[in-house]
């Protein structure tokens, strides 16, 4: 593992300038993922805001090669790159060196419209990382809900109404899901932890055979947060195990950090409410009495994975 | 020196693939493309090929994969009907847009609803305005002979565009007949070695594929892809004139037979041309002035050797294997009496839909479209200007 100041002598290989919001979690991961590793990488991204913010012509961000496909078809995109690559390579028509390829979607692309594409290059076996920079909500076109939207959260597809207290039932357990697909290695983290992220993404490029990141990404117009309170959302994610950090590599679970620290009692679990408050679409749960019901679903969920995630830890 | 073997549309197209050993090929089974599949599948697996198979979740992630493979460099090939060309949809703009020279084989079969597993052309002509060539094969001999062909007209750098070859679904796909072949090293000469733009694996010249483009560029770049079509014509003659060297077969935009002296004409695609063809033999023996004009490449429609080719033609129909439920007739009549509206002597074109979800057509309703067309030449009046063949009222 590189040390930070090693790190950041790094070529950057998303440069700045790029369109994202101030405190958008996403370009922040990208970054911290891109540099993870030395080996050359050729990237892939599904339509949304990454893709959006990044490539309007005539500019782009990407200082490594980039494609962007469409909107569910990212890994299905990447996963013909590295066919190529391996064609190409075993004709003799390229160099023999080693490339790596990561394919960057939002929760739609991919707890949603791309999740047939993921599950398909992942049971192929295709070497490459998918990362899905976990928003938890289509922001690009305007916050809608996805599959990935918590309960209660006030989306414009879900919003909180005199009848309606928001998004209605629990968000699907994506990192769950791709490791049923038995890969050789699949984490979660989020770019406030950068150490973490950047330790789990080297070892997602760096394995061969399909691996999976799933990162929790701040978006302060989504979130209705502060977009200086980037790195606190991450925090209280992780405290209140909202977002554990882990990985599973050739399916052993292990706990990392903060999440390892509470599993083992050196820390308390916070309640779903710390990390709820920051944020103002979930502001109308602590208004409306019928609020206090929908948080105690959080929570209950919350544990409930939490003891299941323990389980599988051996813990 | 050729060889002939007995083999229906899916194995032909199949054995040029193998042939061309292209790098990636990326495919889902539907029918009736599954045997063409199925065959490369086995090519592969016998280590015939040195192609690089994703056996893909779906028609959609085939022909995304295959976006990917072809940025990244290569050349590469899928084949698809139906259903997987309808999911594909989204993707075969994208392909278009980015310049891919990627080769296709479609094999003609009726879009559902209801579900039918039988040739029309309904899947192929929804796509038709996609940026993709289409060329259509009247039997096994033209599906081997476009598909070769059509590598050379995609990868062509005056085009750098994607080309699907059709071929009508079990009529052609299933029905075994002669086919001659080049041989492997013939074929290999032919089609060259691949020339990447602007690859993805060039590390050292790292490009964007696949950007935001707004109303300030939008507009310039979709005229490059229309420029390009327009240079499509001209490609398609000289691969098909530098194809004829090599196998003797000769392959235009379009082909006509009896029309020197036509006074009515049906123009067709696909496997039909050899039941009109047939039939206008026998009409000519008779004494009748008739002639068939057969659209192998309907993208880009040949629009002035068509105008050419109708010269003196009193009354046209035309055979369409699909319909334009709403339009003012289907497809194949469309561009036929669109191409024809600005010359001051034009044939009357009637429209005969016919065949749609596989039902049968004969030299008898061929005899009759011909009889009607007549009719028309004669009293100078259209009765019907569209009309459904063979369908139970």
């Amino acid at each position: 593992m590189p040390s930070l100041k090693q790190l950041s002598e790094r070529e950057e290989r998303l440069s700045s300038g790029h369109r994202l919001c101030a405190g958008c979690g996403a370009s922040v991961a990208v970054r911290q993922i891109l540099i993870s590793t030395e080996l050359p990488i050729i990237a892939c991204a599904s339509t949304g805001c990454l893709e959006v913010a990044t490539t309007i012509y005539p500019f782009t961000a990407w200082k490594i090669p980039f494609i962007h496909n469409a909107f569910e078809n990212a890994a299905a995109t990447i996963s013909g790159v590295e066919s190529m690559y391996r064609a190409l390579k075993k004709r003799g028509r390229i160099p023999d060196r080693k490339i790596k390829f990561v394919a960057f979607g939002g929760d739609g692309g991919t707890y949603d419209i791309g999740l047939q594409s993921l599950s398909g290059a992942l049971e192929r076996g295709h070497d490459f990382t998918y990362v899905c920079y976990d928003n938890q909500a289509y922001m690009n076109t305007g916050i809608q809900r996805s599959s990935a939207t918590p309960i209660g959260a006030n989306t414009t597809t879900s919003p909180c109404g005199d009848e309606i207290p928001g998004k209605r039932g629990q968000r699907k357990n994506l990192t769950q899901i791709v490791a049923a697909h038995d890969v050789p290695y699949a984490a979660q983290s989020t770019p406030s932890h950068y150490m973490d992220l950047i330790r789990k993404a080297q070892k997602a490029i760096e394995t061969d055979g399909p691996t999976f990141l799933n990162v929790l990404s701040p978006c302060p117009r989504g979130w209705r947060s502060d977009a200086t309170s980037f790195a606190d959302l991450g925090k209280t994610a992780v405290e209140t195990c909202v977002w554990p950090l882990y990985e599973i590599e050739d399916g052993d679970y292990v706990l990392n950090g903060t999440t390892k620290r509470i599993a083992d009692g050196k820390k308390d679990k916070l309640p779903v409410e710390e990390w709820l408050k920051l944020q103002g679409r979930f502001k109308h749960l602590f208004k409306d009495p019928s609020g206090k019901a929908v948080i105690e679903e959080a929570q209950s969920k919350i544990d409930r994975d939490w003891d299941r995630l323990k389980t599988l830890a051996s813990i | 020196m050729q060889r002939s073997m007995p083999l229906n549309g899916d194995d032909s197209a199949a054995y040029a693939m193998r042939q061309i050993d292209p790098d990636v090929v990326a495919a889902y089974p539907i029918t009736p493309q599954t045997e063409l599949m199925q065959n490369f599948a086995q090519f592969h697996a016998d280590g015939d090929v040195r192609t690089e198979l994703i056996t893909v979740e779906s028609e959609h992630s085939a022909m995304s994969a295959c976006v990917g493979a072809s940025a990244a460099g290569g050349r590469v090939m899928t084949a698809t009907s139906s259903q997987g060309l309808a999911l594909m949809w989204e993707i075969l703009y994208i392909a278009a847009s980015y310049r891919l020279p990627i080769a296709m084989n479609v094999i003609n079969r009726a879009l559902s609803g209801p579900i039918n597993i039988h040739c029309d052309h309904s899947d192929s002509m929804g796509s038709r305005d996609t940026g993709w060539l289409q060329i259509y094969g009247e039997n096994p001999q033209e599906a081997y002979d476009n598909t070769i062909q059509a590598v050379r007209i995609a990868e062509h750098m005056d085009l750098r565009l994607p080309v699907m070859c059709m071929q009508d679904g079990f009529i052609t796909s299933h029905a075994v007949e002669r086919v001659d072949m080049l041989e492997d090293e013939v074929v290999q000469e032919f089609v060259g070695e691949f020339e990447p733009q602007y690859p993805l694996l060039d590390l050292e010249n790292p490009v964007t594929y696949g950007p935001l483009d707004l109303y300030d560029y939008f507009f310039e770049h979709k005229m490059q892809q229309i420029d390009a079509m327009s240079r499509a014509e001209k490609v398609v003659r000289e691969i098909g004139k530098e194809y004829e060297k090599i196998s003797g077969r000769s392959y235009q935009m379009l082909e006509t037979f009896g029309m020197e002296d036509a006074e009515t004409a049906v123009i067709v695609l696909s496997s039909t041309a050899g039941t009109t063809r047939s039939t206008v033999k026998d009409l000519r023996e008779q004494g009748k002035k008739v002639g068939m004009v057969k659209i192998r490449c309907f993208r880009p429609f040949p629009t002035d050797e068509l105008i050419d080719v109708l010269k003196g033609v009193k009354v046209v129909g035309t055979l369409d294997r699909s319909d334009g439920l709403g339009a003012y007739g289907a497809p194949l009549f469309n561009e036929t009496r669109n191409t024809l509206y600005d010359e001051d002597e034009k044939p009357d074109v009637v429209d005969y839909v016919f065949g749609l979800g596989g039902r049968d057509i004969g030299k008898r309703e061929i005899t009759d479209v011909y009889s009607q067309l007549e009719k028309i030449a004669s009293t100078g009046e259209v009765e019907r200007r569209i009309s459904y063949l063979g369908v139970r009222e």
